[in-house]
This record gives structure tokens, sequence and C-alpha cells, in this order.
């Protein structure tokens, strides 16, 4: 194949993929209302989603809940892909089929089953968040789960065998020698889980409290009311997470050059 | 020392170390409090049980329960006769397919190039496609409605075509990542071996290339299409007003009526089943080897 179509078929690949962020993050430091007005530059759009208490208190939430759903997640995945690995074969096999529910099953329904779970059968109210934080912690443990394993299987389990020898307690074993050589697949799993929870809509829309709002449901809600300085403050957090993705992605990217080298 | 060699014999035939403990009861109460690598799989074997796998019987039992509590298949029986609910079927399908269909002809040449062609192996521009997938997918469909309002000028005309625009632009990485990673493993000496045995460029890849490369196609198509039946948000966003299968559980739900939503989700879970078995039996792999793969 000539390598200008290959150059004309990935760019413009890139171009789909990449021009619609490219210009909103352009446009959002202009004064415009909408795309492809011409106007001046203005950081009004930042002015506004850092001077606005209910967009602050919505990103602060988000993050948070994130960050909390990602913590648990990583606890539980991690500690069940451990024990999964040392246990029979067997049970082994039934824990991974139900760790794959999640996995393929589409968002809508597992945050449709989540809610009528805790409504109908444990009688949780909705704004004790304790359904947000279980269904988004249902949704991303699965993926802990599966960054954790191979670390494991690709494990010298030699190492925890010889600690024992040298007259470790299984538990200092487990801390000392097991878990730092399975640390990158622990990080991985985190990283998945905050960004997963981050980009959750479906699970929070149906087990979150009324008054809360994740950035997923607030930016539907936003696009279909009228409040233009809203949406165009959306512009700019759309800006940053760009920025955000794109430093550590590309940090990620460095670093795991710079280890093949 | 010899107990110590005993124990070490234990883990190297592969038995746990806890083991020894059913030798003597005595013993048993002993060590007891040891604790086990095993047991850490018990928070996680208790959560799944209810959380993930009790949702389900729930589901289940409100798809065959009517408001009396009385077992019966009458809310499947009304799904399958109500024409509304059968073109909801039939529209998610078609715009399920579409997008599939389209990332697919995206992906595949792009795909190609980074394994195969000038991009060798270049992980830099691997990064810069599957980067958008950890933006938040709300504000990237935002940003694509926002280009094709200014294309368009009106919204409402093309509901259709914007939709399936903006789902594959929301789905295109979840389809290149599988796609690249069969394609990059394929043996570049087959390639050779068929271009030796004077097969044209053409016939190698519709002959070599294309058949090897399946099972990625297949679980591209596994991470498309299901939620491209069932992502109603995107058709929220561009004022599609249309239903397809994930909206009719948004607005089951919004009415309280949870007996016909659960119908839709068991629908949508006997989909998502014949999907896994099917890919399953091309791929020749578990789901889990497939995922781990995408996550990189």
């Amino acid at each position: 194949m000539k390598k200008s179509i290959q150059y004309l078929c990935i760019g413009l690949v890139l171009t789909f993929l990449y021009a619609p962020i490219l210009i909103l993050v352009f446009y959002s430091f202009t004064n415009a209302t909408m795309i492809g007005a011409t106007r001046g530059f203005s950081l009004h759009n930042y002015q506004t989603l850092f001077g606005t208490p209910e967009l602050q208190a919505m990103i602060f939430g988000t993050l948070l809940l994130a960050l909390l759903v990602a913590i648990l997640s990583t606890l539980l995945g991690t500690a069940g892909a451990i024990g999964a690995f040392y246990s029979k074969k067997h049970t082994r096999g039934v824990l991974e089929m139900a760790n794959e529910i999640p996995v393929v099953n589409a968002d809508v329904v597992t945050g449709f089953s989540m809610c009528i779970l805790m409504i109908a059968i444990f009688k949780v109210s909705k704004e004790t968040y304790i359904p947000l934080i279980v269904g988004q912690t249902a949704l991303c443990t699965p993926f802990v789960y599966l960054s954790v394993m191979p670390r494991l299987k690709q494990m010298d389990g030699q190492l925890y065998e010889a600690a024992l020898d040298l007259g470790c307690k299984p538990f200092q074993a487990l801390f000392k020698v097991v878990l730092p050589q399975i640390v990158p697949g622990i990080l991985s799993g985190f990283m998945m889980a905050v960004t997963l929870s981050l980009d959750d809509y479906f699970v929070a829309t149906y087990t979150k409290p009324a008054t809360f709002d994740t950035i997923s449901t607030y930016v539907v809600n936003a696009t279909k009311g009228s409040q233009t300085s809203i949406k165009t403050a959306l512009w700019a957090l759309s800006a940053i997470i760009f920025v955000i993705v794109v430093v550590v992605v590309l940090d990620m990217n460095w670093r795991a050059g710079k280890k093949h080298e | 020392m010899i107990s110590v060699n005993a124990k070490r014999c234990q883990h190297r035939s592969g038995a746990d170390h806890e083991v020894i403990i059913y030798e003597n009861r005595m013993e048993t109460k002993v060590k007891k409090s040891y604790f086990s690598r095993k047991q850490l799989m018990i928070p996680y074997a208790v959560f799944l049980c209810f959380f993930v796998v009790l949702p389900l019987f729930v589901v289940l039992y409100y798809a065959f329960t009517n408001g009396d509590g009385n077992v019966s298949i009458h809310n499947f029986v009304r799904f399958f006769q109500n024409s509304k609910a059968i073109g909801t079927l039939v529209y998610s399908l078609a715009v399920a397919l579409l997008t599939t269909l389209f990332c697919l002809l995206l992906a595949y040449p792009a795909a190609y190039f980074m394994a195969k062609g000038v991009f060798r192996k270049n992980h830099t521009f691997l990064m810069l496609f599957v980067l958008p997938m950890w933006i938040n997918f709300t504000l990237r469909i935002t940003a694509m409605k926002e280009i094709l309002s200014l294309v368009e000028g009106n919204l409402a005309m093309h509901p259709f075509l914007n939709t399936i625009i903006c789902m594959v632009y929301d789905f295109l990485p979840f389809m290149i990542l599988p796609l690249y990673n069969t394609i990059v493993r394929l043996d570049d000496s087959l390639l050779e071996a068929a271009h030796d045995l004077g097969a044209t460029k053409r016939q190698t890849f519709f002959k070599v290339v294309l058949p090897l490369s399946i099972p990625g196609i297949i679980s591209g198509i596994t991470m498309v299409f299901l939620p491209s039946m069932t992502n109603y948000v995107v058709l929220d966003m561009v004022y599609n007003s249309t239903y397809i299968m994930g909206s009719l559980i948004g607005s089951y739900f919004s009415a309280y009526d949870w007996h016909n939503g659960s119908v839709i989700s068991i629908i949508l879970l006997v989909i998502i089943l014949l999907i896994t078995l099917i890919s399953d039996k091309f791929t020749g792999q578990s789901a889990n080897e497939r995922q781990g793969g995408a996550i990189l």
C-alpha cells in the first residue's frame, strides 16, 4: 500500500477523533456562545467554572466518588485476585464467571438492577449514597481483578515460599514479597477504576441521590437546559480534562518506553 | 529442619500449606488463627454474590412476575405483541449494526497501518488512538454535537445520521484496540510465505491477513455492538427522540414499572449471552483473556 494513502487514512481517523475536542478547547478561550462564532479571547468560561459553587460541588463530588470507588475496588479486586490465584481451579472459575458479568453486561442493566436490588430487597435509600458507591464498585472491581490476575500469573511463585522458609509469617510474606511484584497491575487497575467511575453515566443515574450530580449526569442535563454560561463553562472543563488526560497518558507511555529500553 | 522441608514439598506439589492442618485436630485449633491466602477471596466473593449475581435474580424475578407477585410470562408476551416495542428492538439493532460496521471500516485500516504499515509498532500512535477513551464520553459527545450543529445548522434535521456519527465517534477507540492487538501479533513470515508462493498483495490480504484477524474483529464487535444498542444518552444529546433498548429501560424506570424494565433487561442479557457465546467460539479464548488484552 502506498505510503501516502496510509498517512491519509491515519490522518483522517485522527482528525475525526481529535478535531471536535480541539475545536472545543480553542473555543473555551473565547467569549463565543456557540462554535463557529468569531469572538475575542476571554477566560470567562474558566472564571465561571471555578466561580460557580454548583459546578465546583459537582466536580469535587465526582472526583471524591471516583477516588472512593477506586480505592474500594482496588482493595476488593486485588484481595480477590490473590485469593482466587491460590484457590482451586474450580473455585476460581466460578469467581471469574461472576467477575465477567459486569464486564459484558450493559451498564443500563447493571444500574437498573442495582437500583431495584437496593430499593426493593435491601430497602436502602438512594440518599445514603450507598447504592451509588456499591453500584460503581461493582462496575469497576472486575477490571481491577482482570489487571491484577495476569501479574500474579507472571510472578515468581517460589519467592513466597522462600520468604516462609526464611521465617516470614504468611501475612508478612504476602505484603513484602507478593504485593511488590503485582504493584503495576494494582496501579493500572486503580487507574482503570478511576476512569470508569469518572466516565460512568448509567449506574450513577440509576443509583445517585436526587441532589447529587456526577460530571456525566450533570453534562447530560446541562445540554438539555438553556443556560448558555453553564454550557460554555463545560467547554472549559472539557479542555482541562483533555489536558490532564494527555499529560497522564503521555507520561505513562514515556515511562513504559523507558522501561522497554 | 525436616518439618520445614516437608512443608516445602507441600508447596512445590502445588498444595497450600494449610493442608497440613487436617492431619491433627489439635493442630487445627492452633493453626486456625493462621492467615490463609485463599481467604482473601472471601470479601470479593461475598460482594459478587450480593451485588452482581443477586441483582440479576431480582431482575429475573420482576420480569417473570406481575404486579400481584404471581409468576407469569405475560410481560414477555406483551413485549413481543407490541409493535412499538418490536420497532424499538429493530431500530436499536439497526443503530448498533451501522455503528459497528462504520467503526470496523474506519478502525481496520488504521489498526492495520499501525501494526504492519508505515507506523509499524509505533506505540505513540496507538496511544493517540486510545487516548479519547479516557475522556468522559458525555463531554466528547458534547464536542461532536457542537461541530455537527455548526455543519448542519439544525441538529433535528438528521437525527439518525447524527446518532450514528456520535456513536462511531464514541466507540471507535474500543474497536481499534482489539484489532491492533490481533494484527500486531500476526507473524510476518506468513506474509512473506504468501508472497514467495506467488500471491499478490491483494490475495495475501484477503486470504491470509483478514482471516487471521477475525478474533480481533469479533472482540471489537462485542465491545461496540452492545453499548451502541443501549447507550441512549447519545440519542438524548443529539435530540433524537426515537427509542433504543436502553431508553426503554429508562422510561419504564421513570414510570416505576420495574416489571417491564426487567423484561427489557432480560432481553438484553440474552443478546449479550448470545454475542459472548459466538465470540468465544470464534476467538477460542475466554472473555477474561480478551478483556485482559484490551486493558493494555
